[in-house]
Order: C-alpha cells, then sequence, then structure tokens
C-alpha cells in the first residue's frame, strides 16, 4: 500500500446504510493499524511530528515515552477523537480520517481518566454502553453483570461511580470498552496510579484479552510496564519516534541492568570497588557518600559473583539492590537528554 | 479481578464482522432513546437542577400576581389571564438554557470522549438530552398553571386550550433550547454560556408582553415589544389558553420555532462532531 493511492474507495452514496470490506491484499496481509508520517500540531507546538507506526494483528504493542511526549495525542489521532494535521493512518485497513465510522466499530478506547458516568451506578454505565452500540436490554444486562463479575466489580455494581476507588474506576472503564468485543483496544496509560497488586491484576486482564484474539495498542510511561506486555515497543520523545523493537533489542541499546551496594561502617569503599569491577567487567560508580558504589552488570547473574567475591574478600555490605535502567536512562541513552518523568504532570500530556 | 478466567466467546477477526457505513434510522432512535434514560437517570440524582423549573415558576406566578396585579389590571384575579401565559412563557424559555450549560459541562467530562469514540449517530448525545428536557419544559408550564389556577384563573379556552397552550409552550423551549446547545457547543465554559446566555434571555422576556399590556408603553419601545418573537408566542398562548381561539400568532409562533430548529438543529450536530 502505498502513500499516494488510497486504501480504498469512498463507499457510494446509494450503500448509505449498507456494509463495506475493507480492501485486503492477502490473507494477513491488513495491519490492526498502519501509520505514516503522523503529525498533529498545537500551534506552534508540534505535539505529534512524524510518527509511522505498525502493529500487526493480535499482538500487544506498547508506546513508551514520558508525560508530553504526544502519546495520547497519538491514540487519539487513531481512535478517531483528534483530526490528523498530517499523514495517513487506518484500523484494520479502514481510513481513521475518511471511515471514522468504521474504525469506531472495531476499536474500543480506555483513557487516562476514566469515560464513565459518575452520575451512573457500574451496572447502569455498561448497560448505556451496551444499548448504545445496539445490544437489547437483555443482551446489554447479561453481558454486562458477566463483564462486572470477571472485573471483581459485582459488589461495586450498583454503587453510583462516583464513590469507586481509581483501581475500580479503571476496570469498569476497561469493561465498557469490552461490551460488543472490539477487534482491536487502546489503552492509555491503563495502570497510571494504581497500586501494584491492580497493576497485576491489569496486566493480566490485558494478557487474556489478547490470549481471546484481542490486538492491543497502549501508552506507558513505566519502561517495566512495556518490557513485560509489550511484544513490541516504540519509544516517543516530543512528537517523535526515536526507537523500535523488542523490548530485548532496546535494552541492548540501553545497557542492562546494575548493582547498587552500600557498605558497613569502615570499609574500604575503594578496596570493594576494585573488586566489583574486577569481577562485572564495568567501571564502578562511586556512590556520592562514598559508602558505597553502582556498578553495571552485563547480566543480573552476576550480582551474585559481585556479592560472592565481596563476602570472601570480607568487605561487609549493608545493602545490595539490583536496579532495571530507568525511563530516564533509556531516554538519556536513546535521545541524550532526560525524558523527564520525575513530576507527573497530567496536564503535559493532555497535550 | 479474576483476570485469568477465559473468555466466553472468542473476539470475532474484523475480517469476519460486518462493518457500516452509517448509521440505520432504527439504531438513531434507539441510541438516542438511551440517552434520554441517561439524562433522566442524572436529573433524578441531581434534584437542585430542577429549581428553575419547579421553584422559580410557582414564585414568580405568586410575586407577579400580588405584587402588579392591583397596579397592572386593578385586581389580582383580573391580572392572571394576562399573567398565566406570560409565565408559562418565561418558564420555558428560561427553562431552555439550562440545556447549553449542561451539554458544555457534559462535553468537558471523559464519558463524552467514549461517546465520540462509539460507532453511534452524531445527534444521539445531543437529542437524547433534548428529549430527557421536554419533563422540565412540561414541569415549569404545569406548575405555574396549577398556582395560577390556586390563585383564581379561570383559563376561558378551557382544557383543549390550556393542553394546547402548555404543548406550544413546550414546544417553543425545546426549539430554542438548540440555540443555547449550539452556544454550548462554541462555549469555552459552562459558566459563560450562562452568562452570554443571560445577556440574550433578560431583554428578551423583559421588553415583551410577558407582563405588562404594550399600550402602557412609550411608542418606540411598543415596536419594539411587537418585533420581539417571545411576544408573538405569549399572543398566542393568551389566544389558546384564554379564548382557544387558533390565531395567526399561532401559526406564527409554530413557524418560529421551525424555523430555529432548522437553523440550529443542524449548525449544533456540525459544531459538535467538529469537536470530535
Amino acid at each position: 500500500m502505498t502513500d499516494d493511492a488510497p486504501a480504498f474507495a469512498r463507499p457510494s452514496p446509494g450503500t448509505s446504510t449498507g456494509t463495506i470490506e475493507a480492501e485486503t491484499s492477502g490473507p494477513g496481509a491488513v495491519l490492526a493499524v498502519e501509520a505514516r508520517g503522523l503529525v498533529k500540531a498545537f500551534n506552534a507546538n508540534r505535539a505529534v511530528d512524524g510518527i509511522d507506526l505498525f502493529v500487526h494483528e493480535g499482538e500487544i504493542f506498547g508506546v513508551l515515552g514520558p508525560n508530553g511526549a504526544g502519546k495520547t495525542t497519538m491514540l487519539q489521532m487513531l481512535a478517531t477523537l483528534l483530526p490528523l494535521d498530517g499523514g495517513t493512518a487506518t484500523v484494520f485497513g479502514y481510513d481513521v480520517r475518511r471511515q471514522p465510522h468504521a474504525v469506531r466499530q472495531l476499536i474500543g478506547v480506555t483513557g487516562q481518566y476514566a469515560s464513565v458516568d459518575d452520575l451512573l451506578t457500574g451496572r447502569e454505565n455498561l448497560r448505556l454502553f451496551g444499548r448504545l452500540q445496539g445490544l437489547s436490554s437483555k443482551e446489554a444486562r447479561s453481558i454486562g453483570d458477566d463483564l462486572l463479575a470477571r472485573f471483581d466489580l459485582t459488589e461495586a455494581a450498583d454503587r453510583y461511580v462516583m464513590h469507586y476507588s481509581g483501581g475500580m474506576r479503571r476496570r469498569l472503564d476497561l469493561a465498557a470498552s469490552l461490551m460488543t468485543r472490539p477487534a482491536l483496544i487502546f489503552l492509555d496509560e491503563p495502570t497510571t496510579g494504581l497500586d501494584p497488586r491492580t497493576r497485576g491484576q491489569m496486566w493480566e486482564t490485558i494478557r487474556a484479552l489478547v490470549a481471546d484474539g484481542c490486538t492491543i495498542l497502549l501508552t506507558t510511561q513505566y519502561l517495566d510496564e512495556a518490557d513485560r506486555l509489550a511484544d513490541r515497543i516504540a519509544v516517543i520523545d516530543r512528537g517523535r519516534k526515536v526507537a523500535e523493537g523488542t523490548s530485548a533489542e532496546l535494552k541492548a541499546q540501553v545497557g542492562g541492568s546494575s548493582l547498587r551496594v552500600q557498605l558497613a561502617d569502615g570499609v574500604d569503599a575503594r578496596a570493594a570497588a576494585a573488586v566489583a569491577g574486577r569481577v562485572a567487567h564495568h567501571v564502578p560508580i562511586d556512590s556520592p557518600a562514598g559508602t558505597g558504589f553502582s556498578v553495571s552488570l552485563s547480566d543480573a547473574n552476576q550480582a551474585a559473583d559481585v556479592l560472592i567475591a565481596l563476602r570472601q574478600g570480607n568487605l561487609d555490605i549493608v545493602n545490595a539492590a539490583i536496579e532495571q535502567p530507568t525511563l530516564d536512562e533509556v531516554f538519556m541513552a536513546l535521545t541524550g537528554h532526560p525524558g523527564g518523568t520525575s513530576s507527573p504532570d497530567p496536564e503535559a500530556n493532555a497535550t | 479481578m479474576s483476570a485469568t478466567t477465559s473468555p466466553t466467546a472468542a473476539t470475532k477477526r474484523p475480517a469476519d464482522r460486518a462493518i457500516r457505513t452509517s448509521v440505520p434510522v432504527s439504531d438513531v432512535f434507539a441510541q438516542t432513546t438511551a440517552m434520554a434514560w441517561r439524562a433522566l437517570l442524572r436529573m433524578r440524582r441531581n434534584p437542585e437542577q430542577l429549581v428553575d423549573v419547579t421553584v422559580m415558576p410557582l414564585l414568580l406566578t405568586v410575586l407577579f400576581g400580588f405584587m402588579f396585579g392591583g397596579a397592572v389590571a386593578g385586581g389580582m384575579v383580573a391580572y392572571l389571564p394576562t399573567l398565566i401565559p406570560g409565565i408559562v412563557a418565561y418558564g420555558a424559555v428560561t427553562a431552555c438554557v439550562a440545556a447549553g450549560t449542561q451539554l458544555r459541562d457534559d462535553m468537558e467530562k471523559g464519558v463524552f470522549d467514549r461517546f465520540r469514540s462509539l460507532p453511534i449517530a452524531r445527534i444521539a448525545p445531543l437529542a437524547g438530552p433534548m428529549m430527557a428536557d421536554l419533563i422540565r419544559y412540561a414541569l415549569a408550564a404545569s406548575l405555574s398553571l396549577t398556582m395560577g389556577i390556586l390563585m383564581g384563573y379561570r383559563p376561558g379556552g378551557g382544557v383543549p386550550g390550556v393542553v394546547a397552550g402548555v404543548l406550544l409552550a413546550m414546544l417553543t423551549g425545546w426549539s430554542l433550547a438548540w440555540v443555547f446547545m449550539y452556544i454550548g457547543t462554541i462555549a469555552k465554559s459552562a459558566s459563560s454560556v450562562s452568562s452570554l446566555s443571560l445577556v440574550v434571555m433578560l431583554p428578551l422576556t423583559f421588553v415583551s408582553n410577558a407582563f405588562v399590556p404594550v399600550d402602557t408603553l412609550p411608542d418606540w419601545l411598543q415596536t419594539v415589544v411587537r418585533l420581539n418573537p417571545i411576544s408573538l408566542v405569549i399572543t398566542a398562548l393568551r389566544d389558546l389558553m384564554n379564548d382557544a381561539a387558533v390565531t395567526a400568532e399561532v401559526g406564527y409562533a409554530l413557524l418560529g420555532c421551525a424555523i430555529v430548529v432548522a437553523v440550529f438543529l443542524p449548525l449544533t450536530v456540525r459544531s459538535y462532531s467538529s469537536k470530535v
């Protein structure tokens, strides 16, 4: 499919209530998302500045980036919520710009801020979204009740959503997206602000959806989330894609984890660092207080070797921790500047 | 969340789905009804939003009747045939402002993003609340009418005239509401909708024949009052409620409503859709 050729012809006026099919060039050839040169400009600020994205059917595709990188804006363009200022995008072969109605029949959108009605109960919300999408009252009720049970919301089903916790709202929001089993689900930062337990449950749910035949495009600020969940990852910074690949491919560019050691009082920090450097084949960095060091590891198992060597040298430690590269380090490695994730700023991400 | 529970049915592949190019008319109606159901639930849980169509019409009927009855008509009961149709029209016309502020309010909520992302007719999220709002106009008209009857109003038009009057008032409120819906889609915030609406509504309702006989006014003001479309509606309401007479004013009022809807409904839908 070339840039200048339209994905397929406009529906003729005569088929206004008929059905249309996406043009396929062969089995499995149609991508869940095919976006080229996406641009969105808010005045002088190019929030999305020429991004290409190719998401295959049945995969979890992660878009990783700090607040304000343009992740949400890009998602909203693909979900027909924001007009494109430049570029082309198709969802399962349907043009986002010219056939938004077809695209909307294939997608589910779960936003960063729960898009459910506060003044309605959980059950009423699901019934509303089911009815809006053509389910009968009976179907909407039974599918809604199934989803409430599946998302552990049965007990809260008849409470107003305004009394829900953040995790419950997020779950109801995802349930609302699943009423008609969309083929592609957009998840905008599905676990931001959730506690670790709820976060793990959300990951399990997302995996179950994919096992069920769904395609997922999610955005996240968390490296470990992209790492554990996504088949492929695109790293976005300031409206541009700076890297793309599997988690292993990205890590190879960034470097692996590191071991941070805090030494006991009176232990010679320089001697200990020398031991660690010899074992790990990396130059240790002294901690600012001079009571320990941090050393890069080619492989997390090296941590044990370093600790054994320290023990054998009678170099006592107080604390040791293996640290994954942070998103800041990924950005430092890929773009040469910090990602700026230290202060969560929801406003910045909305643009 | 028992996430590992296997789903009951597999997700259909996109190629196996029938993709529609537009929303069939029967679905538009079902979607509008679903949105009206949502609006009714919200109305029931936010009873303070009904103050403008319950307390206000009652209060105004009593206040105007007792305060101005003697001055304007030589007595409260004699004033009622002039006042009650005026208050009924005033109630409908002011009640419709809330349609715009509520739409603006709603559009800023996350749930509207979901409405936008659903394959539903663009008019459903607008027409649904408008359908539910008919209850507001009916409440406003019937409450001031009931209070008027308690105070001694005996409508000469009888039941058919009164019913026709209430229906015309509801239609007027509903039609004018599209103007405020449009303002709601273009305004910056809900509070700017209500202040903008007040500036429009206050002169429109008071520089009319709602509360005073027109011949007490200076000549130039009489001309303005006669040109005010609200005066036209009020005259039509008086003709229906007091005389059961279907006069030319009734026809003009209906025509006026039709024109307002014909202009502002498409404008609103277009403006709302462009925000998508």
